[in-house]
């Protein structure tokens, strides 16, 4: 078959990764302030992961496509640097809180404005609000089939593969393309791309489109913006922690074993 | 539009312990607003699970039966539960946030253009408007926002715990028969095989020794086991379980993985070697009784929420510990 053109969602979020202890809350102006550097969110990384093994093993073109109410294209580039193609950066200040169905809302009008697709790749879930509807969503605004929780992507036959994660296994499923697949962690982590590499990306210059409302045909009334009545920190999760200290490792293991021992 | 919905979970033909808390919150809902609630269950064939869940007191048990609603195809169910909430026009519906759910809410609000809201921990009724209002922890739980959201029906998700589970009640609601108008061309993805795999169950451990991102090679993870073989005579049930890199990396299977998109647990020792406590994480095992850290980070995060604390290399002290519990 032809080679696939791939699309790729991602979504730039403060690092899921970074300690608790980074992270606090605006209660005032209702904002989660989170002392760490923006990334890839982690499963749009793993969606990317599988795009490029696709790439891989036939050829196509892989379009990242993010979206924010800013969207930094240093943290973007690292998909260039992995393996995708173009860029394209959906970015308006009435892009800013907006909830999933929107969100899909938003993406559905750069899909249609990229015009040639087979397919859409986007992580299960964004690791800031979790919510894990909109690729899910997406499909329904583009009356394509949706597959979910795919933990291996194959494009075959003018169509696509996947194995998708169930509770009591995986289950092998077949679409006709166009599609959109979520994927999850079980795809694995997103190839290492060279710190010199990425550097060098840096520097390069690119054309980087920059797709506001106004490209994209929509208006604020199209979009619904989440009501957010109120934002607080959780409950304290904190333990007193007695340290076992020794000598050696011997040591340790004999304090800590009288510790397991009083598990039971 | 007087009625709160809530849809059944089974497993292996048998009613979910999540559907009985979604009873009890769906049944507090209906009571604050002064309406009813009822159940829907989905299936080719639902007489047996609507008979048990029409012993737990709500007003009537949907029976949504179709030949195409046979096992889960997403595309069916979707069909079958927007057809339904158009004859039925339910003003709440509550979908346990399983894998079931999560596949099938969004699409749901998205086709009754509705807004979401994905893993509640809490709902209640504002009474200024009647709207729902929706606790839902983000940033892998570092923040709880409160949402409320126009349009109805009214549809959330919601986390296991959220509500204590219902318990059976004298009288019997009223099973109503409904067959959803469904054809085989709303079907885009076909199912070509389901394979099973040994799963493991976390909930099911008194005891998990779990490993992160410190764990150097997927080979060390046998010194997590040789551990819990030595636990395992005398802490009951002691399994294996790793944080989100260990599945990323394809060490484990997502089975093994605690934390938000793993397993949630509350066992009574979690033993965390080489994970540094990314909240994400956290989440899945704070509710343990005891939590022991071993890392060789003395300021990570693990040992801020750890009773007990070891600073040091797992590769030393595991074995030793073996050892000496083995004596």
């Amino acid at each position: 078959m032809k080679e696939p053109k791939i699309v790729v969602c991602a979504k730039q979020i403060p690092d899921p990764e970074a300690p608790f202890s980074n992270v606090s809350v605006d209660v005032e102006k209702k904002e989660v302030l989170v002392d760490a550097p923006d990334v890839i969110s982690p499963y749009d990384e793993n969606a990317l992961e599988a795009a490029i093994r696709i790439k891989e093993e036939m050829g196509g073109k892989i379009t990242v496509l993010s979206m924010g109410r800013k969207v930094s294209d240093t943290v973007l580039r690292k998909t260039i640097a992995a393996g995708a193609d173009s860029l394209i950066l959906v970015e308006d200040g009435g892009f800013e809180r907006l909830e999933s169905g929107s969100v899909a809302r938003v993406l559905c009008q750069a899909i249609k404005k990229i015009g040639e697709y087979d397919l859409i790749l986007t992580g299960r879930q964004a690791g800031d609000w979790d919510s894990g509807q909109v690729g899910l969503i997406l499909g329904e605004l583009l009356g394509i089939p949706c597959i979910s929780l795919a933990r291996s992507v194959k494009v075959k036959d003018g169509g696509v593969v996947v194995e998708k994660t169930v509770p009591v296994g995986y289950e092998v499923v077949e679409a006709g393309l166009p599609a959109v697949v979520t994927v999850s962690n079980e795809v694995g982590e997103l190839r290492y791309v060279a710190r010199t590499k990425m550097l060098g990306l840096l520097r390069r210059p690119m054309v980087i489109p920059k797709w506001g409302m106004k490209e994209l045909g929509l208006e604020a009334g199209d979009l619904r913006k989440v009501n957010l009545v109120e934002l607080s920190p959780p409950a304290d999760m904190r333990r007193e922690c007695v340290f076992i200290e020794g000598a050696s490792p011997e040591d340790m293991a004999v304090k800590l074993a009288t510790v397991f021992r009083e598990l039971r | 539009m007087n009625e709160i919905l809530v849809l059944v979970d089974s497993k292996e033909g048998l009613l979910e312990n999540r559907t009985l808390e979604l009873i009890r919150g769906g049944s507090d809902l209906a009571g604050d607003l002064g309406i009813e609630a009822s159940a829907v269950v989905v299936g080719d064939d639902t007489s047996a699970l609507a008979k048990s869940v029409a012993s737990y007191g709500l007003k009537k048990v949907y029976r949504v039966e179709h030949p195409l609603l046979k096992g889960f195809q997403p595309d069916a169910w979707v069909g079958a539960l927007e057809w339904l909430c158009r004859q039925t026009s339910p003003r709440i519906f509550l979908i346990s946030h399983s894998f079931v759910g999560k596949e099938v809410a969004p699409r749901l609000a998205c086709r009754l253009k509705v807004e979401l809201t994905t893993d509640c921990v809490g709902l209640s009724i504002d009474p200024k408007d009647g709207l729902l209002i929706r606790t839902k922890p983000i940033y892998g739980g570092n923040a709880i926002a409160v949402v409320k959201c126009e349009g109805t029906p009214q549809v959330v998700t919601v986390r296991k715990n959220a509500f204590a589970p219902m318990e059976q009640a004298g009288a019997q609601s009223e099973v109503v028969e409904m067959v959803p108008g469904l054809d085989e061309s709303m079907i885009k993805v076909k199912s070509l095989k389901t394979v099973q795999e040994a799963v493991v169950e976390l909930d099911k451990a008194n005891v998990v020794i779990a490993g992160g991102r410190g764990i150097v090679e997927k080979e060390d993870f046998e010194m997590l086991r040789a551990l819990a073989r030595a636990m395992g005579k005398s802490h009951g049930n002691v399994m294996i379980g790793c944080s989100r890199p260990v599945v990323d990396k394809c060490w484990m299977t997502s089975d093994h993985q605690v934390g938000l998109t793993g397993s949630m647990i509350a066992p009574d020792a979690y033993i965390a070697v080489g994970i540094s406590g990314a909240i994400q994480h956290l989440v899945g095992m704070i509710r343990s009784k005891k939590i022991i850290a071993i890392n060789t980070d003395a300021g990570c995060n693990m040992f801020k929420v750890s009773n007990y604390g070891v600073v040091g290399d797992y590769k030393d002290i595991l074995p030793a510990l073996v050892k000496k519990l083995e004596e």
